[in-house]
């Protein structure tokens, strides 16, 4: 289960820019999966779906990440960006490979690495 | 919901049914395939809009086993109307249904974590489970080694490993059924179903669980798919991907016209003779004008587009089953968003280029009901396949066979082009407006597994097409059916009076509807026989054809109305009227399959009488800015 490349560490891009103004809650770096661009790893260190804007009743786009993998800890690296907007984003979570928005990505916070 | 335990012991005259669940993209299909052959059946239940399959097999030990295929589900929290289903069987919420004796949850052996997450949620449904470790040789030769007895050891449940396309793949499956079933009989208190929805935390504390499973029977996780990921950089690179789907449609409806065109001509020609004989059998009368005009015909205008959809939907399951459809949603996910369309959309829009009934079905994967309605809705704006002999037979008629542009392209070929974008544009533009209105909101987000790459398996898709085949014939041989003998009925009575001198249906009650909307028709330059013909073809848009050969009383039919029709029409009526006409079939709802399933699948009248009227709108609207447009830059 541990990824063969895991000692591989990409340095931390100080291009990187936080995907929303408001106060990031004080968790790793504050980084978040959305503002990742292609070919950077990153473990998630927290979810927070009060960053973004979605339909869904409070609480459901958490529990819907968590069923998809984005949990505490999983390790995750994107792996392409679709177009135009590099969005959505093709994100290898552990053993399999999840799609979703830059948008809903933001509400999952990583640190890099 | 009841959570009856089983108060009898499994009898065989009541086979004990055992449910499949499982992701997505687990095989569950394919090992579905692999228990039953094609001993399956896809049947409703009575009373919801809900489809499932159905099979049986004969175990080893000689009991028979019925299976039901359940929709790929992550969790038994259902989002879409398709993970609801699940839900309600394994918690047997159906009124007129057992839960299931036992359920098989399949999981994909390269991908644990997900799957594993929810074998502990079933789990809490007290019933029992056997742990079906599909795709073993996949895992195997990626390097992937599970302990299946420490997995089973730490689950507490049977765990098989499955190879579902592979010959005996499944062997080890059915001696646990077996083995599962003797336990049934002899221990019938099944624990209480323990299952809740759950929060945030305890589906934190369900993975937590999962990842101590793994450590103690994961020995290696294996190498992700190497293939898989160069695929994909090159078909998911920003500029190579889109280009690569559209070049995929464009053989794919290449294939749909070019493929199905002997099949067709075959379906003619049977269903020709078949009319024939029965016309020759019969004696004049009523009951012959039914069986030959209002049956036989009826019902084989709709059956002529069984080669097209076939080789459709070959296309869709080739390209499910190896994993791109999901690619083509991502590719298209930023575009269609444009619209307010989710890139799930992008599959039942797909399939309503054959035709809008399995199209509007195959929305019920769209989780969000705003969606989902708005898909529906912009569905027949597809160009469907019944929409062709309307577009050929008009084309023909108006439309010289010269080429433009320096001989490159040929003018037909150029209309019937722009009736497609117009019919994709337009679509676009009702779901921007849609989305924008009734459906606002932001969009539902995007949560979708991009499964491995994988060789598609030829009995799946036989199988796959078998199942789409039996679908088609029996909503020809019911809906259709019934609404044929409806409208040779309205065609057909009164009777001419002794001595008339225009064709029989001028007298009928489908000819007085005409000469009634006839007033309503002439803004938009359709003639009197337009509007007659256009009350058959409620029924469906290439029934229109038939209607205009009765109207101007031709006798033949099949290619030699069409060839000789075109003639008539040509000589008939203005170059506005039939470019009106075309306009108005973009964008007419007149197609009582497609109404009916919208029905069926919204659960509403109201949505069903919303698509009438906002495509009759635009129909007529289309139809009566083209007639005029084009008789003022004509001349009239």
């Amino acid at each position: 289960m541990t990824s063969p490349v895991s000692g591989l560490r990409h340095p931390i891009s100080t291009s990187i820019t936080l995907g929303t103004t408001s106060d990031p809650p004080s968790s790793g770096d504050g980084c978040r999966l959305g503002a990742l661009r292609k070919g950077q790893r990153a473990v998630v260190t927290g979810l927070d779906e009060a960053a973004v804007v979605t339909p869904l009743p409070p609480g459901e786009l958490e529990r819907r990440m968590i069923e998809m993998g984005l949990i505490e800890g999983a390790r995750v690296e994107i792996l392409h960006e679709g177009f135009p907007g590099a969005d959505p984003l093709a994100v290898r979570i552990d053993d399999h490979t999840l799609a979703l928005r830059r948008a809903e990505a933001h509400a999952v916070l990583v640190t890099l690495g | 919901m009841s959570d009856t335990v089983l108060s009898t012991p499994v009898l065989p005259a009541v086979p004990p049914r055992i449910a499949l669940v499982g992701n997505p993209n687990c095989g569950k299909t394919a090992l579905f395939n692999a228990l039953t052959g094609a001993r399956q059946k896809v049947a409703n239940y009575p009373g919801v809009t809900v489809e499932r399959k159905i099979g049986e097999f004969l175990s080893p030990a000689g009991t028979r086993v019925q299976i039901v295929d359940l929709p790929g589900t992550y969790s038994l929290r259902a989002r879409s109307p398709d993970e609801e289903v699940t839900r309600d069987v394994v918690l047997g919420r159906f009124r007129h249904e057992a839960p299931p004796d036992a359920m098989v949850c399949v999981a994909d052996a390269t991908n644990l974590r997900l799957h594993l997450r929810l074998v502990l949620e079933l789990k809490k449904l007290g019933r029992p489970i056997i742990l079906a470790l599909n795709m073993m040789d996949v895992a195997v030769a990626r390097g992937c080694r599970v302990d299946a007895a420490a997995l089973s050891a730490a689950l507490s449940v049977p765990v098989v490993p499955t190879v579902a396309i592979r010959r005996n793949g499944v062997s080890g499956l059915l001696d646990q059924i077996d083995r599962s079933m003797m336990a049934m009989t002899t221990d019938l208190a099944a624990a209480p179903c323990g299952w809740s929805e759950p929060s945030a935390r305890e589906l934190r504390a369900y993975h937590q669980e999962v990842e101590g499973i793994l450590a103690a029977a994961l020995q290696d996780a294996g190498k992700p798919s190497l293939a898989t990921r160069r695929i994909d950089a090159a078909l998911l690179h920003p500029a190579v991907g889109l280009p690569f789907l559209l070049l995929v449609l464009f053989l794919m409806f290449q294939a749909v016209f070019a493929w199905a065109a002997v099949p067709m001509d075959m379906i003619d020609g049977a269903l020709g003779w078949v009319q024939a004989a029965a016309g020759a059998a019969l004696p004049d009368g009523m009951l012959k004008s039914l069986i030959t005009d209002g049956i036989i015909a009826g019902v084989g205008s709709v059956l002529i587009f069984l080669p097209q959809i076939l080789v459709l939907f070959f296309f869709i399951l080739v390209l499910e089953s190896t994993g791109y459809m999901a690619r083509a949603a991502f590719l298209l996910d930023r575009l269609m968003g444009g619209v307010g369309l989710h890139g799930r959309a992008f599959i039942p829009l797909l399939s309503s280029f054959a035709c809008a009934v399995p199209g509007i079905m195959a929305a019920r994967t769209i989780e969000n009901r705003a969606d989902r309605l708005a898909t529906i809705m912009i569905a027949p704006l597809m160009t469907c396949s019944a929409r062709l002999p309307v577009y050929t037979l008009i084309i023909a008629a108006f439309v010289p066979s010269r080429t433009v542009a320096g001989g490159m392209i040929g003018l037909q070929g150029l209309v019937m082009f722009t009736l497609y974008a117009a019919g994709i544009l337009s679509a676009l533009a009702v779901a921007f407006v849609l989305k924008r209105t009734i459906f606002k909101g932001a969009r539902e987000p995007l949560l979708m597994e991009l499964p491995s790459y994988r060789l598609p398996s030829p009995r799946d898709i036989l199988l796959g097409l078998l199942e789409r085949t039996r679908i088609f014939l029996a909503r020809a041989g019911t809906v259709i059916f019934a609404i044929m003998i409806l409208l040779w009925f309205l065609g057909s009575f009164p009777a001419a009076p002794d001595g008339a001198t225009g064709p029989a249906i001028d007298y009928s009650f489908a000819g007085m509807l005409g000469h009634a909307l006839a007033p309503l028709l002439a803004p938009i330059g359709f003639t009197w026989q337009i509007a007659i013909a256009l009350v058959p073809g409620m029924a469906a848009r290439e029934v229109a054809v038939a209607a205009l050969g009765t109207v101007y009383a031709l006798s033949e039919t099949g290619d030699a109305l069409s060839g000789s029709l075109a003639g008539v029409l040509a000589a008939d009526w203005s170059l506005p009227t039939a470019l009106s006409l075309l306009a108005w079939f973009v964008f007419a709802p007149q197609c009582v399959s497609t109404l009916s399933v919208v029905k069926r699948e919204t659960n509403s009248w109201f949505w069903m009488l919303m698509m009438i009227a906002y495509m009759t709108a635009l129909a007529y609207g289309a139809a009566f800015v083209t007639f005029r447009l084009s008789t003022a830059l004509l001349g009239g």
